[in-house]
């Protein structure tokens, strides 16, 4: 069974005259334990078709499906986390009280609660911040929370936007290898958005690639690098064959088919 | 999340916090210009009013009126303590009444998109005039006459700062609680309200204000004697200006004491805030 089944979905937003066709026609099935990528030029309805899966929106038609059960149930079930653009912390709350939001909400025990969110915070490498209010840290090391809070209570589906966007080279590879060593112990099924073409073929099983103004998926392209990668994957010729095919799908060229 | 949009407090440089290390030189320094400019005013004053030979009635001397003030300290104590007791209890009223009804309503769009433009006209009109009919139906003795005028003053700022900080949610953060699948009333308690409380201080601020206007102006329409408003305006019939000055000092006593009780709460409960975090430079 898929973890996300996604059928004929398309999405417009406002009415007739000022209409945004955000997504046509979108079919795809996501299979327990992939690493999907969603790449496409800005404003073709990447965090929409996020947003769709999440079931914070509904598909305007279509069908979407998470663990089988239409996605407001899985919803209500808590089967996903969420990473943001933004890192969406509250700001009232101290960075350990944040990332427990999530366990709080689902009646953890505080001593339960404190262990897990050390634990997150101590593999997003933030120990020590744990009384920090939010404003205290920097953009990245804010994003970086955001994403201890979605890890936090294991969900079976990670949903991704633009996660390492404010983030400078160096943490990001850091933050890209770490996530991999997530996904592989937890078995994490993860949908990632994101508008780097290494990001993408470094991370995932496949790369959707969109095109905007009807946002479309273009191709499909199956990242075969061998697993468990690591800084080695990045200096392979597979892997610059791959960023180039990326490449060359994104902007609309045949050639990539090879 | 958003911050508030009525800034009303000074956005001059925060005063140094005493838990960051600072030493009390930093501290005067600080504080130092704002009290020589205090002193050289008093000192101006003094000196034009003798220099110019103007008479009391129109503007007695700062020492005319400290005099009168020490004369009749207990007096003055007990006007601002009556005086204070309308305030507090009408302000306590008006902001309850109006967290009350902004929370009541945060949950229904229609009620809450019917009340706030009324209440936003009822705010632009000058309510104050409404004085006179209070006394009449609480009687003008009653201090719960002056706490109505000052109850309905605040009612208003107070909803519709609240309403706004209930509202006006990061649409992220609501996105957050629902792929939660929380209920409203935990996203009420867990983001609405938490987002409103810098909201609901500047209200206080505001309200601190305008309670005490409310209070002696609602006494300038008839009272007791020992209400400030009344003693104001009957030594100032009699000619005893300096009188009526003792007591407006009482007056901004009364106004400063609640406005840094105000920011003192503020600084407790909202420590995460723009408005009252420590910076460290
Ligand atoms: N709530 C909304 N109301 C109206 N139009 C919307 C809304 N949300 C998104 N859109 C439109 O849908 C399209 C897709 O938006 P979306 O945010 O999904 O793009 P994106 O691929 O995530 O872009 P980016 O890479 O810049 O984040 C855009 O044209 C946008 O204007
Ligand atoms: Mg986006």
């Amino acid at each position: 069974m898929s973890v996300v089944s996604i059928s004929s979905v398309n999405k417009v937003f406002g009415k007739a005259p000022n209409q945004t066709i955000a997504l046509q026609d979108i079919n795809l099935a996501i299979e327990p334990g992939e690493f999907i990528s969603l790449i496409g030029p800005s404003g073709c309805g990447k965090s929409t078709l996020l947003r769709i899966i999440g079931d914070l929106i509904s598909p305007s038609n279509g069908v979407v499906l998470v663990n089988g059960k239409p996605a407001p149930q899985a919803r209500e079930n808590r089967e996903y986390g969420i990473v943001f653009q933004a890192p969406v912390l509250f700001d009232w709350r101290t960075v350990e009280k944040n990332v427990q939001l999530p366990l709080e909400i689902m009646g953890q025990t505080p001593s339960e609660r404190a262990a897990r969110a050390n634990e997150m915070l101590e593999l997003v490498e933030l120990t020590g911040f744990q009384k920090h209010y939010p404003y205290q840290l920097s953009g990245g090391m804010q994003q970086r929370v955001s994403i201890a809070r979605a890890l936090s209570f294991n969900p079976p589906l990670l949903l991704m936007d633009e996660p390492f966007g404010a983030l400078d080279e160096i943490t990001r590879e850091r933050l890209n290898a770490e996530l991999l060593a997530i996904w592989a112990r937890t078995q994490t099924t993860i949908v990632f958005v994101t508008h780097s073409i290494p990001e993408a073929v470094f991370l995932s099983t496949r790369v959707v690639v969109m095109s905007a103004r009807p946002g479309r998926i273009t191709e499909i392209i199956p990242i075969d690098l061998p697993q468990p990668r690591d800084m080695a994957t990045r200096e392979l010729p597979r892997f610059y064959a791959l960023v180039t095919q990326v490449r060359e799908a994104l902007r609309g060229g045949e050639s990539a088919k090879g | 999340m958003a911050s508030p949009v009525e800034k009303t407090y000074s956005d001059r440089q925060k005063a140094p916090s005493d838990t960051t290390r600072v030493s009390w030189l930093e501290r005067v320094r600080y504080y130092l210009p704002t009290a020589l400019i205090f002193v050289a005013v008093l000192l101006l004053w003094e000196g034009l009013v003798r220099g110019l030979d103007i008479k009391q009635f129109i503007l007695p001397a700062p020492s005319a009126i400290l005099d009168a003030f020490m004369g009749s300290l207990a007096q003055m104590v007990n006007l601002g303590i009556y005086t204070g007791t309308e305030a507090l209890g009408g302000f306590i009223i008006g902001c309850a009444l109006g967290i009350g009804v902004s929370l009541a309503t945060s949950r229904w769009t229609t009620a809450r998109e019917t009340l706030l433009p009324l209440a936003i006209a009822a705010n632009s009109v000058p309510i104050i005039a409404f004085a006179p009919v209070m006394n009449n139906w609480f009687g003008v003795s009653n201090q719960f006459s002056k706490m109505a005028i000052v109850a309905v003053i605040t009612f208003f700022p107070m909803m519709i700062n609240m309403t706004r900080g209930l509202t006006l949610v990061d649409p992220s953060a609501l996105e957050l609680m629902r792929s939660y699948a929380v209920s409203e009333w935990k996203t009420l308690r867990e983001v609405r309200i938490p987002n409103s409380l810098p909201y609901m201080f500047n209200a206080f601020k505001v309200c601190s204000t305008l309670a005490l206007i409310g209070a002696v102006v609602g006494e300038f329409f008839g009272g007791t004697r020992d209400a400030l408003g009344v003693y104001i305006t009957q030594e100032a019939a009699q000619f005893r200006f300096q009188n009526s000055w003792a007591a407006i000092i009482i007056a901004c006593i009364l106004g400063i004491g609640f406005y840094l009780l105000i920011v003192a709460l503020e600084r407790l409960v909202i420590p995460w805030h723009a408005s009252v975090r420590k910076t460290e430079e």
